[in-house]
């Protein structure tokens, strides 16, 4: 399956058998747009102001936040690993981002993303060097890691919040300006994803994260540094989640010890959905990010269409389950169709 | 352990020094446990002169009771090599309906019966998907973990539900009569017993293990590795839901975020007791240590004035370490290997030199 959706040659000279297979494969992507149609029609059928711009904005800044965690998510399942800390680097980012301001309030902004982006590489790093040198699952090392960065968060912060009168305006722009209508936070979800987007593509390192999802033995055995390579997905991941913690505390402009609490369930939900195998080996960054977008976009039709928000957690759940079962069955019955293929062609 | 107290026999016969094989038994996790189980103990006594006392033992066995009891059965499902992540948010929405049926006016009894059946039937949905689809556990508990607090969540948002029968409610707060140990603690060591001799002295157990071990090598044997999993779920499921009703009946009151990331907990005491997280490996006397250790630890911090979160901290810290510890040995043979290819090759390289010469 990954091998088609990565090769658009394959696309040009597609005989019937192909088609089919393609159709599958591409499958993910159209069905979360059509998804998407259909739950944007729902909700502005239900109340018209859903499409109005402000709401769109809304939106796009707040599925941004978690289209960007899904890149750094989806390099590390991808690689047959599982980061379940990302919420607590984004919180501890984004509460070491407020107190800087509070105390250096003219730092200069790339100063205090190279800080986040630091913090988030630095708890990345412990991940993947527990995971690779001490070959411990990562469900463990980074369950562990989840509440232990969030307890520091927690004993740091204690009940201190900070908040958007102790930040520039020239960061808090970040959070609400907007760009031909879009908001900043969307245009830089955007870029990001079509630059992991080409980089997954096209960059030996990344198609060694798949190799290493395949089959890791194999990989292994094919010379690629996996362990070195697996140490990379999780600094990336980290150092991703560090950023968007700056990010998140533009948007939300407020910030205290439970900042991002949960926010890896929904990730890893999205990315799901996106069609981000489990088992790794497969998947699109830009399928992940369009389901962070979904999985954003349907939250905030709850809400418009009368249904409590309380129900989003379930919701998440829910549509994961749901994705990784159609994932399995879908593969199942590929199986023999993929099979026949490649003896007909060998 | 019967193969343990063979392995102590062949190792007699063979002419490995007497100091050595003392110093071999002595690794052995359970000892490294009850040492570490004394060291807390020690760190109790020292930060508050009440923590010797037999009272102290009741408010101790209080606070892990229902971690211990969801334990064990987490514990056969991590020895054939699977997980379940859901087990806090079973316990959440198991005690959430206890609550709900006996606040629409059920007598408890039936409610409490419900909670715990309906325990059994989230387990069961997550070994459906895990036996039946051939999804992976720990995805499919990922998922149910945030589904079933999700439902929590949406059933019961923001209110508390409280007033249980007062002599029912009392659990929480009075030891079983004449004694200094909590109702919790007397259950989770009944059902302890239970599940050791399962595991440990029945071919129920030898097929855990099995499957742990090889679960293909299990399948062609004659095992029924699915069979054998999904009641594993239910089990989990079935403990999840009597632990809610404990916690509930403990706490006198529900809400939608009781026990919220409890399975931090519960999977450090299962690890910590020797379970191998891949399965094929673990003791349930390990796993009884554990919770001594994490009871004691938790009462003892907790006495120390020691806030919540950084709690959180040294647990999550004794996570990585029982999982790191036992890979330490590897880890150094891995590092020896690569350092002697590493000098073999330098060696390699002077010889050549010197021959050019």
């Amino acid at each position: 399956m990954t091998s088609l959706a990565e090769e658009p040659a394959v696309v040009d000279r597609r005989s019937s058998s192909h088609a089919f297979a393609e159709f599958l494969a591409r499958f993910r992507e159209l069905g979360i747009v059509l998804a998407l149609v259909i739950v944007v029609g729902a909700a502005t059928l239900d109340n018209h102001l859903f499409l109005s711009a402000a709401n769109i904005q809304q939106i796009l800044a707040g599925s941004a936040i978690i289209a960007l965690l899904a890149i750094g998510e989806t390099i590390v399942i991808i690689t047959r690993n599982v980061d379940l800390s990302i919420g607590s680097i984004l919180g501890i980012s984004a509460y070491a981002t407020g107190v800087l301001y509070v105390h250096h309030p003219n730092v200069a902004l790339p100063v205090v993303f190279l800080l986040a982006f630091a913090i988030g590489a630095v708890c990345g790093a412990m991940n993947g060097l527990i995971v690779t040198v001490a070959r411990v699952p990562s469900l463990v090392v980074t369950l562990g890691t989840l509440y232990i960065i969030r307890g520091i968060d927690g004993a740091w912060a204690g009940g201190n919040q900070v908040n958007a009168s102790m930040l520039p305006d020239s960061f808090n722009k970040i959070g609400y300006a907007t760009v031909l209508g879009i908001p900043y936070l969307g245009w830089i979800a955007i870029i990001a994803v079509a630059l992991a987007t080409y980089a997954m593509r096209s960059f030996r390192t990344a198609r060694d994260f798949y190799a290493i999802g395949s089959d890791p033995a194999a990989a292994r055995l094919a010379g690629i540094p996996v362990g070195s390579r697996v140490f990379l997905a999780f600094v990336l991941s980290g150092a991703i989640a560090g950023v968007t913690g700056a990010l998140w505390l533009s948007l939300y402009a407020s910030v205290d010890a439970i900042a991002g609490v949960g926010y890896e369930f929904q990730v890893i939900a999205a990315v799901v959905v996106g069609g981000v195998a489990i088992f790794g080996g497969s998947g699109t960054v830009l399928g992940a990010a369009l389901g962070a977008l979904l999985l954003y976009t349907i939250n905030t039709a709850l809400v418009v269409v009368n249904v409590s928000s309380f129900w989003s957690m379930a919701l998440s759940g829910a549509l994961l389950l749901a994705a990784i079962a159609f994932d399995r069955l879908i593969a199942l019955r590929l199986a023999p169709a993929m099979r026949t293929r490649r003896t007909a062609r060998g | 352990m019967a193969d343990l107290a063979e392995r102590e026999t062949t190792d007699d016969t063979e002419a490995t020094p007497r100091w050595r094989r003392r110093l071999g038994s002595l690794l052995r996790w359970e000892t490294m446990l009850v040492l570490l189980l004394l060291a807390t103990i020690a760190y109790g006594a020292s930060v508050s002169p009440y923590f010797l006392e037999w009272t102290n033992l009741f408010f101790i066995g209080l606070n892990v009771g229902e971690i211990a009891i969801i334990a064990l059965p987490l514990t056969l499902i991590i020895i054939t090599g699977e997980i379940d992540l859901s087990v806090a948010s079973m316990l959440g929405l198991t005690g959430l309906c206890m609550a709900e049926l006996f606040d629409h006016g059920w007598p408890i009894w039936p409610a409490m019966i419900a909670a715990v059946l309906l325990g059994g039937v989230l387990g069961a949905f997550n070994g459906l998907l895990v036996t039946r689809i051939g999804l992976p556990s720990l995805a499919v508990t990922i998922g149910t973990l945030t589904l079933y607090r999700g439902i929590a969540q949406g059933v019961l948002p923001t209110d508390t539900i409280s007033g249980f029968p007062q002599g029912l409610a009392s659990i929480g707060v009075i030891p079983i009569p004449h004694t200094h140990i909590s109702y919790s603690v007397l259950f989770f060591l009944v059902l302890a017993v239970v599940f050791g001799i399962v595991l440990h002295a029945t071919p129920l157990g030898r097929a855990i293990f099995a499957i742990g071990a090889n679960q293909e090598a299990a399948f062609y044997s004659g095992i029924r590795v699915r069979r054998i999993k999904f009641w594993l779920f239910v089990l989990s499921g079935l403990m999840c839901g009597f632990a809610g009703v404990l916690w509930t009946l403990r706490f006198a009151s529900a809400r939608y975020d009781s026990g919220i990331g409890l399975e931090l907990f519960v999977v450090t005491v299962v690890l910590l007791g020797g379970v191998s997280i891949f399965g094929g490996r673990g003791t349930i006397v390990g796993v009884v240590l554990a919770v001594a250790v994490l009871g004691c630890l938790q009462t003892a911090m907790t006495a120390d004035v020691i806030p919540a979160q950084d709690q959180n901290i040294v647990v999550g810290g004794l996570l990585l370490a029982s999982v790191i510890v036992p890979n330490s040995r590897e880890m150094y043979g891995r590092a020896r290997t690569r350092l002697r290819s590493v000098g073999a090759r330098r060696h390699a390289a002077v010889a050549a030199r010197e021959e050019g010469s």
